[in-house]
């Protein structure tokens, strides 16, 4: 795939910055705003999309590598556990809000607060954006015109 | 009334996941099922004229509360919880059945179900 | 030890996190921490039998957050899972090197397994449904594993019918909420039984009958099973067989029958039907099978159908007005049920995970084209041999006993047509699995003696998987001792007889 025109691909760049900020905001702000982890970190998958249709392929793989954006994907989950672990350490349950019941409470509103909500949604968005990213890229290698059909059946 | 046209959608996905013959349809069929039930979901917590769950800086009393203005006339947050959470299910089940249709179709060379049927008995 | 409830789920997925990470070169330090996780879980769960309680995950109070709730039946569901997992997690250790992929296998067998402890431990009702799909899409991902066209094939019909019955369950969910304002399966509780029943209640029942008996497998909804379990990898056959369909399906319709909306004489009615509806339909559709894991799986079907059919002819006891005598014959047919749910979960991994070991020695599923394995695969045949005398109920083996239990309580409650359907099916077993013995260990080697001499008996992690299961299937007879029983059987039988105390101890009412 060699991807797209000339014009395409210089839009795309700077559009992908922006993408990318607005996931990244998406997910900061999930506690005060609609959005969360989820949303925003389909958003950060959505512009390697972009980057995907624009430059093709095997420009993305040398990017971001398959293999680290499954070991991305496996620390974003590691991290959720960590939280969860962490409010059963601090705050007496698991998933306990320890930050906000003990040590930080923070202001109404303010971009801290909250506890460990924050933490959790940055936790998450990581996850599904390498996961998504993952999954759209795996899907693609598909060719319709492929060679023999056989499987190779255990 | 809203409650019945949900209802009538899912019974569509349920008619085209039995009657349809191509893999991918019946993937979009299950999918449409699952669109109703999301939205069945969702009008179970409308409240008529009520407006977002999401508190503005004068919602909130002095001694940390929500105001009572705010909370009757707000539609209700936990079906949109449940809903998001179903939502990212099925992107998950979705992603896989759509792999297992491509990687079908590159063993058996069709998406036709009726051609796909070595295991039998 | 007080094992604190979120750690069934949180082990598990913590470690299915982590497994992918390994990669190729680190496959021996992968099956060596999956192995740890599953001995582990083993220990947490047989040291939280016959206890007692609730934990709120966050501290948030019911009915405003979650909780974690552990009684009888779910200590008895944990057991029987950690059991499972544990042997068939041994005898994946050398059965998987054919895969490419071992360690994302690893990673989604503990996710199935963090997806069935949360449904046994779940007090809330959408948390009971998010982890029946984490636990049902582990296991499509797992049948299609070895990803040739007939794996693939079973797994897409298994994905097709499983997302519907999850769809069904949703629904469901979204009724109730809309009906009594809650999740929490105590509050729903209290909320159903103090008003009236009302038609959408009675649909939200129905659909969830539906949801969970497609995921149970119980016969109307069937047609998933017998393609899905053959084509699967044979400890994903034993786990599937063994605990999936127990866990997602039987464990979660006793809960809401019994539990939340109290059992009534039509709902009875309908449970004691399926039940013999699977279990004759099931032994007649296996006795024509020629496929080794088919004749397993539809067996599978048969067997699922006396669990069900203990419970609900319990269930049927007790909404008909019993009291004194019939309350006896009642908790004796739950406790026979669930016994049964227990037996069949190490009898049938141990019977899938032997044809696992004779299809990796002679390269087929196919009972006309083996013969005369019994020089060749001793040890074999002897585990296949307890196997096939526990579930066709040969005393002084496990399935004996259950299926004596199950027996008695239907005679002593008066229902002798439904003591002589267990024993017909009962016979029907048996003379499936002489027609296994027959043609696989016995007779004339059917590819000729070269072939024959080229088998080879499995030998390492898949004969001690093997081993602790068959000695499992001597052993279980015991828990009817009445030492032993107290602290198994009886408090998970006691959950299900007492209904709605369920709801009551819960709310503190």
């Amino acid at each position: 795939m060699n991807g797209m025109t000339v014009i395409v691909k210089t839009i795309s760049s700077w559009v992908k910055v922006l993408i990318i900020v607005f996931g990244v905001y998406i997910v900061l702000f999930g506690h005060l705003t609609p959005g969360g982890g989820f949303a925003g970190g389909v958003i950060l998958a959505s512009s390697y999309v972009l980057l995907m249709l624009a430059f093709g392929r095997r420009f993305v793989e040398d990017n971001l590598p398959l293999s680290l954006a499954s070991k991305l994907d496996c620390l974003g989950a590691f991290l959720f556990m960590i939280i969860a672990l962490l409010g059963f350490a601090y705050g007496g349950a698991f998933f306990a809000n320890f930050l906000y019941r003990h040590y930080l409470p923070g202001d109404r509103f303010a971009l801290i607060s909250a506890g460990t909500i924050p933490l959790s949604n940055m936790a998450i968005g990581l996850k599904v954006g390498a996961s998504l990213f993952l999954v759209i890229l795996t899907l693609s290698v598909f060719r319709p015109s492929s060679d023999e059909p056989g499987g190779r059946g255990v | 009334m809203a409650y019945a046209l949900c209802f009538l959608l899912f019974v569509i996905g349920l008619y085209c996941v039995v009657v349809k013959k191509n893999m991918v349809k019946i993937v979009i069929g299950i999918m449409v099922m699952e669109y109703a039930v999301n939205i069945f979901l969702i009008m179970i917590g409308y409240r008529a004229g009520g407006r977002a769950p999401i508190a503005a800086a004068d919602d909130v009393l002095a001694g940390g509360g929500l105001s009572d203005l705010f909370v009757r006339s707000c539609v209700d947050p936990l079906p949109q919880a449940l809903v998001l959470t179903a939502i990212v299910i099925s992107l998950g089940s979705l992603a896989l059945m759509i792999s297992i249709c491509i990687r079908t179709y590159e063993r058996y060379g069709t998406f036709d179900i009726t051609e796909i049927r070595r295991l039998k008995g | 030890m007080i094992v604190p409830l979120p750690a069934f789920i949180a082990v598990p997925l913590t470690a299915a996190f982590v497994l992918p990470v390994f990669g190729r070169r680190g496959r021996s330090a992968a099956t060596l921490l999956a192995n740890i996780v599953t001995i582990s879980l083993l220990f947490m769960a047989v040291s939280s039998l016959n206890q007692s309680r609730s934990y709120e995950v966050g501290r948030w109070p019911i009915p405003l957050g979650i909780n974690l709730v552990l009684d009888g039946l779910s200590g008895l569901c944990l057991a029987t899972i950690a059991i499972v997992a544990c042997g068939a997690m041994l005898f994946s250790a050398s059965y998987m090197e054919r895969y490419t992929a071992k360690c994302k296998f690893y990673s989604l067998f503990m996710l199935m397994v963090a997806g069935m402890n949360g449904v046994v431990l779940s007090g809330d009702l959408f948390n009971l449904f998010v982890f029946l799909e984490i636990a049902s899409i582990a296991s499509y991902a797992l049948v299609g594993f070895g990803t040739g066209p007939e794996e693939l094939e079973a797994s897409f019909k298994y994905m097709v019918l499983g997302s519907i019955g999850s769809l069904f369950v949703l629904f469901g969910v979204a009724l109730i909420y809309g009906n009594t304002g809650s999740l929490n399966m105590a509050y729903v509780s209290r909320a159903i039984n103090e008003s009236s029943f009302t038609p959408a209640v009675g649909f939200a029942l129905s659909l969830f009958i539906a949801g969970f008996g497609l995921k149970a497998a119980l016969v109307p909804f069937h047609a998933w099973l017998p393609d899905a379990h053959p084509s699967a990898p044979a400890p994903i056959s034993a786990m599937l067989s063994g605990v999936l369909i127990k866990a997602l399906g039987v464990y979660a319709l006793a809960r809401i029958v019994f539990n939340v909306f109290g059992i009534s004489v039509p709902v009875a009615w309908v449970l004691v039907a399926l039940a013999v509806l699977s279990m004759v339909a099931g032994a007649f559709l296996a006795i024509g099978q020629w496929d080794l894991k088919r004749l397993m799986a539809y067996s599978s079907i048969s067997q699922l159908g006396y669990c069900v059919l203990g419970i609900g002819l319990g269930g049927l006891i007790i909404a008909s007005g019993g009291s004194g005598r019939q309350m006896t014959w009642a908790s004796l047919a739950i406790l026979g049920g669930l016994f049964h749910l227990a037996n069949h979960a190490v009898y049938k991994s141990l019977l899938f995970l032997t044809s696992g070991s004779i299809e990796m020695a002679t390269g087929t599923r196919q009972m006309s084209r083996m013969g005369a394995l019994a020089e060749r695969m001793p040890l074999t045949r002897a585990a296949c041999s307890i196997g096939s005398a526990s579930i066709a109920g040969i005393p002084p083996f496990s399935g004996f006993w259950s299926k004596l239990v199950l027996v008695i309580a239907a005679v002593g409650a008066g229902y002798y047509w439904v003591a002589a359907i267990i024993v017909f099916v009962s016979l029907c077993t048996l003379i499936m699995y002489l027609k296994v013995h027959r043609y696989v260990f016995l007779g004339e080697p059917a590819g000729g003696q070269e072939k024959l001499d080229r088998v080879v008996e499995p030998r390492g992690s898949m004969a001690v998987a093997v081993l602790m299961l068959a000695c499992l299937c001597v052993l279980m007879g015991l828990l009817l001792l009445p030492a032993v029983r107290a602290v198994v059987l009886d408090p998970a039988a006691e959950v299900l007889t007492s209904g709605l105390d369920y709801s009551r101890r819960l709310t503190g009412l």
